[in-house]
């Protein structure tokens, strides 16, 4: 069968009836442009996380401790048993640091900053971490050892609070002064709220202002990736061994809680996505029937066919690719339109998280979504091709 | 070599309910190379079911139908499909054209189920179309042609695949009688030329313009010989009609001349 012509015929038919066209088409058009947005705003989200797991630095490793396990009250780890760890394992663990969320007013002059996070470290976080001085000097052990009111600052209070010029100066921490010994280089964008709006005291500090004298949160970094694992291992040995109950502690690396996340994201997307292509069957439907009013109406053409020699694979063909055709024209559309919402809606989503957020498809997922749309029409095309090849020429002809 | 048409004892038989239709009953009829053969007959004789017949669009109930030596009483859809494509052009009482493709691409038509190549199929049906005085117009589309110019355009679709038949069912009916003397002028000059020209039609006067006549009635042939016998063209008793099988009765739509 001659594939141009078939497909010239396909086209002419689309022209002469656009309307018919575009509304056999739509089911296709909703659902390639839904599963294209949705895949695109799903790379957008990855491409966010993954930076936000950069910054964070992908060789750490969070140590959470829940409770005591059993009733032994006498069961704890202390800061020093986790440096000892450290020590002890220098090809696996780089540094440790406790992480302590401290409940603290932060104020300075007649200003309150309730949304700047205050943190209480060692002087180990700057190696942990990925916080960088940009001047004065970091925490130091004395500061810690002796619950010196010192703190580090984020360069967003830096700004609000001493117009750039903080270093030297003295901030209020739920009452107590504080002065300042040094601050952080721009992380975010030195907004209210980012990573920037935050504040860092000796941890010793931090656990008096929470009222308690356990430090229950540890920042361990590995000394490269790959060693994150073995090193988990490691910590969490040395955890079993004081509280004989695995339940009571949580060791994540940021590569699992990085697993975790894109998994979870996945599970998401496939399942927006097989929402989206129950559209795709249902515009499949769409030309499956429009195919079966097309054959109809145009009996009297395919009895003319037949009786100029045309077989049934060729009249079969004809239709196929008249279906493929029109599902492929609607899936392009649909890959056009579904771009072009990802383009809008990342645009928005940018903006609301005033974050560079880009949505968009993959080269994968755009050939895939036109594929599936000529599978579809191939496919729902079928039907209606076969019907077609079946007429029985004689009665096709008499057809009015 | 043999007949080009040789039919030997056809039967067609239509059941419709309880009663059986004997559409052909029992029809032998051989044509040879270069006749111009005109099968006559009134509403229900059996002529267009013989036509579907020879042009291999159906097959009969018993009995041999040979063409060019080849039996294709028994083929199936797609073996008769290859047949009309290879041996037989059809000229219709409506033209059947495809109001979607143009003049040259309608020509195209059997040449490109035939499986020519692009290039030798264009200067085919261009060629069809010179025979025809039609090459000028060969971009327009059916609907732009008045009725005669269509069924000169459907002339040339019979003859650019170089048929061995050229099979006419009631070419003139839609056509007025100055038009429609002009096809019959053709078709006598295609004989001429050496074609095998079989016409099918209720109508005496056009079937005259054949050497040879063969007149159906109730599925039986009841004349055959030259058309210039007084006796071809005796109108059989006239309550044929009555007899009306009810098959085939694309003449009934048919525009005296």
């Amino acid at each position: 069968m001659n594939f141009t012509q078939s497909f010239r015929l396909a086209i002419k038919s689309l022209l002469t009836s656009k309307m018919r066209a575009l509304l056999t088409m739509l089911g296709i058009i909703i659902g390639v442009a839904a599963v294209i947005v949705i895949i695109s705003l799903g790379n957008g989200m990855q491409d966010m996380l993954d930076s936000q797991f950069e910054k964070l630095g992908s060789n750490l490793i969070q140590v959470q401790i829940m409770g005591r396990g059993g009733d032994a009250s006498s069961r704890s780890i202390s800061p020093d048993d986790m440096y000892a760890l450290v020590d002890k394992y220098p090809q696996y663990l780089s540094g440790v640091s406790p992480y302590v969320n401290a409940q603290a007013a932060v104020r300075c002059g007649t200003e309150d900053y309730d949304q700047t996070s205050v943190y209480g470290c060692s002087e180990n976080f700057v190696n942990v971490g990925t916080a960088t001085v940009a001047s004065g000097r970091f925490l130091q052990y004395i500061d810690v050892e002796r619950l010196q009111n010192v703190c580090v600052i984020g360069s967003y209070l830096n700004q609000a609070a001493f117009k750039g010029d903080g270093l030297g100066k003295t901030i209020q921490i739920t009452g107590s002064p504080y002065t300042v010994i040094g601050i952080l280089e721009e992380n975010g964008d030195s907004t209210e709220g980012s990573d920037d709006d935050c504040l860092y005291i000796p941890y010793t500090n931090a656990a008096r202002l929470n009222g308690t004298s356990h430090v229950n949160f540890y920042l361990f970094s590995a000394t490269d990736r790959n060693a994150a694992a073995t090193a988990k291992g490691i910590i969490e040995n040395r955890l079993l061994k004081t509280f004989q109950d695995s339940d009571v502690y949580m060791v994540v690396t940021a590569a699992e809680m990085m697993d975790a996340m894109n998994t979870m994201m996945n599970t998401m997307m496939t399942v927006l996505v097989a929402i989206a292509a129950i559209s795709l069957l249902v515009g499949g439907i769409g030309i499956m029937n429009i195919m079966l009013v097309s054959v109809t109406e145009r009996t009297r053409e395919i009895g003319i066919r037949k009786s100029l020699g045309a077989k049934r694979r060729d009249i079969r063909g004809q239709f196929i690719i008249e279906a493929g055709t029109t599902s492929a024209i609607g899936g392009m559309l649909g890959i056009g339109l579904g771009v072009l919402l990802a383009i809008a809606a990342g645009g928005v989503i940018g903006n609301m998280m005033g974050e560079g957020f880009s949505a968009h498809p993959t080269i994968t997922a755009v050939g895939v979504a036109f594929g599936v749309s000529v599978g579809i029409g191939i496919l729902f095309g079928y039907l209606p091709a076969n019907k077609a090849s079946k007429l029985n020429p004689i009665d096709a002809l008499r057809y009015d | 070599m043999g007949h080009l048409i040789e039919l030997k004892d056809l039967y067609k038989i239509y059941q419709m309910g309880d009663s059986e239709v004997r559409a052909l009953d029992g029809v032998s009829l051989t044509i040879d190379r270069g006749e111009f053969v005109a099968i006559v007959g009134q509403s229900g004789s059996g002529k267009s079911t013989a036509m579907n017949i020879i042009g291999c669009l159906d097959v009969p109930t018993s009995g041999s139908y040979h063409l060019n030596g080849i039996d294709v009483s028994t083929m199936d859809d797609d073996q008769q499909a290859e047949i009309r494509n290879k041996m037989l052009g059809f000229i219709f009482q409506q033209y059947n054209l495809i109001p979607k493709l143009n003049v040259l691409e309608n020509v195209e038509l059997p040449l490109l189920y035939a499986g020519l190549p692009n290039a030798d199929r264009r200067d085919a049906a261009m060629e069809a179309l010179h025979r025809v005085g039609l090459a000028d117009k060969y971009k327009h589309l059916p609907s732009q042609l008045s009725g005669g110019q269509q069924q000169r355009v459907s002339i040339a679709r019979a003859l650019a695949g170089a048929p061995s038949v050229i099979l006419a069912d009631e070419p003139t009916g839609a056509l007025d009688s100055r038009t429609g003397r002009e096809v019959l002028g053709f078709l006598q000059k295609l004989n001429h030329e050496g074609n095998t020209v079989v016409l099918i039609t209720h109508d005496n006067s056009i079937a005259v313009k054949a050497q040879r006549i063969v007149r159906l009635q109730d599925g039986h042939i009841i004349y055959d010989g030259d058309s210039s016998d007084p006796a071809a063209v005796v109108q059989p008793n006239e309550d044929a009609e009555d007899t009306d099988v009810g098959f085939g009765d694309q003449e009934e739509k048919a525009v005296m001349p």
